[in-house]
């Protein structure tokens, strides 16, 4: 559950981080994409949809699809669309953090298996690093 | 978030202990903490140590080399180790041995034989979802949780990086190679530190077996390493040449994980 929790506070994070490289002209009326109905999902798929987050560009809200305890896609329901810059925004930035999102996960590791390393070499393993829960 | 709809996950402690040169990760539930049976397992490592080092020159291994006891002197886990190394001596054509220096030297088996035991502490104390990996050589318990366990398979050439991901309930999972610290496995057929592999993993019941079967099979190079692996009942194998060619054998597609 907690990795599902950080996975949906990754992309709202990431996805509020890459808006806020953008020189945003805020105009008066904000208009709302309307939310899109996702397509009914496979059997032993269900969809988690986040609450609106609000950015500093306007609402902004994902949903999960979920088989099991894995991600299988991402929806975005909501995005900032008051100005062209914030539709081409949107059209590059979701799909590169839906795909980080999910390659992120699809490599989901409780472990590894290696040549044996020697206490020194464990410093720098990626055991090392699933140990300290990174 | 409809976070209750999701199943309770057990709450889960993570563990690393240095011993035994490598450092021994513990993936276990809580109760293993709380009943003791963790702290028994980690001290049931360093015992090992202590009786196996062949670095510690008032080790049962150090003593016997030098012949200044017999096996009858020393802990009875030591002649089930010698019994063991020369049943896998016999199974690998003498490809494993228990004196790769010419020395009596069993640490090739007593690493994986004492993980499998840790983690054999762990389940008689009542866990049946538990992970011990020894620098490299896992042994799994159950799943985690109704999943499988997900181990991660090193690539030898791209360090901090994955050459595929395997799933595993009740196996174990050891990978011989030079990544870490070089050419160290000895071909004690040919004589001469062995040639041809980067990386071969063993997929199998039992971590003291894997593991030096994953030995034996690095000794061998890659030809004769395919062929003996396919030969292995319950154990299935995944190499990765010097010249970066991959192959598994026949079964070992299964533990494979493509999601």
């Amino acid at each position: 559950m907690r990795r599902v929790i950080l996975a949906v506070t990754a992309t709202v994070a990431g996805l509020v981080a890459l808006l806020s490289f953008k020189t945003h002209s805020p105009s008066a009326e904000r208009t709302v994409a309307t939310p899109q109905q996702p397509p009914s999902l496979p059997s032993g798929e269900r969809a988690i949809t986040g609450n609106v987050a609000d950015t500093a560009y306007g609402p902004v809200q994902v949903q999960l699809v979920m088989k099991s305890t894995r991600i299988v896609t991402v929806n975005i329901l909501e995005q900032p669309s008051s100005t062209e810059h914030d539709l081409q925004l949107g059209q590059l930035a979701f799909p590169r953090l839906i795909g980080e999102t999910i390659a992120a996960q699809s490599a989901r590791i409780d472990t590894v298996s290696g040549a044996t390393y020697t206490s020194g070499g464990y410093i720098k393993s990626l055991q090392s690093a699933l140990d300290n829960g990174v | 978030m409809s976070v209750l709809s999701f199943p309770a996950f057990t709450a889960r402690l993570r563990h690393a202990e240095h011993v035994m040169g490598t450092v021994v990760s513990f993936d276990v539930p809580l109760s293993a903490r709380d009943d003791g049976s963790l702290d028994s397992a980690v001290r049931w490592l360093h015992w090992v140590d202590r009786i196996f080092s062949p670095y510690r020159p008032d080790s049962d291994v150090s003593l016997l080399a030098s012949a200044e006891v017999t096996v009858e002197a020393c802990a009875p886990e030591v002649a089930e180790v010698l019994a063991a190394c020369a049943f896998v001596r016999e199974l690998s054509g003498g490809y494993f041995t228990s004196s790769p220096g010419g020395q009596f030297d069993p640490s090739g088996y007593v690493k994986g034989w004492a993980i499998e035991r840790a983690a054999d502490i762990l389940t008689q104390a009542g866990s049946a979802s538990h992970l011990v990996n020894g620098g490299g050589d896992v042994q799994c318990v159950g799943g985690r949780g109704a999943e499988p366990w997900r181990v991660g398979i090193a690539d030898p050439f791209r360090p901090g990086r994955l050459a595929l991901v395997v799933t595993a309930r009740d196996h174990a999972v050891a990978t011989s190679g030079t990544a870490e610290r070089g050419s160290h496995i000895v071909n004690p057929v040919a004589g001469r530190p062995a040639s041809g592999l980067a990386s071969l993993t063993v997929a199998g019941p039992s971590l003291a077996l894997a593991d030096a079967c994953a030995t034996a099979a690095f000794a061998m190079g890659p030809e004769l390493a395919r062929e003996w692996t396919e030969s292995l009942e319950h154990h299935e194998a995944f190499a990765i040449t010097t010249a970066g060619e991959a192959w598994q054998t026949t079964g070992f597609s299964r533990h494979i994980s493509t999601d």
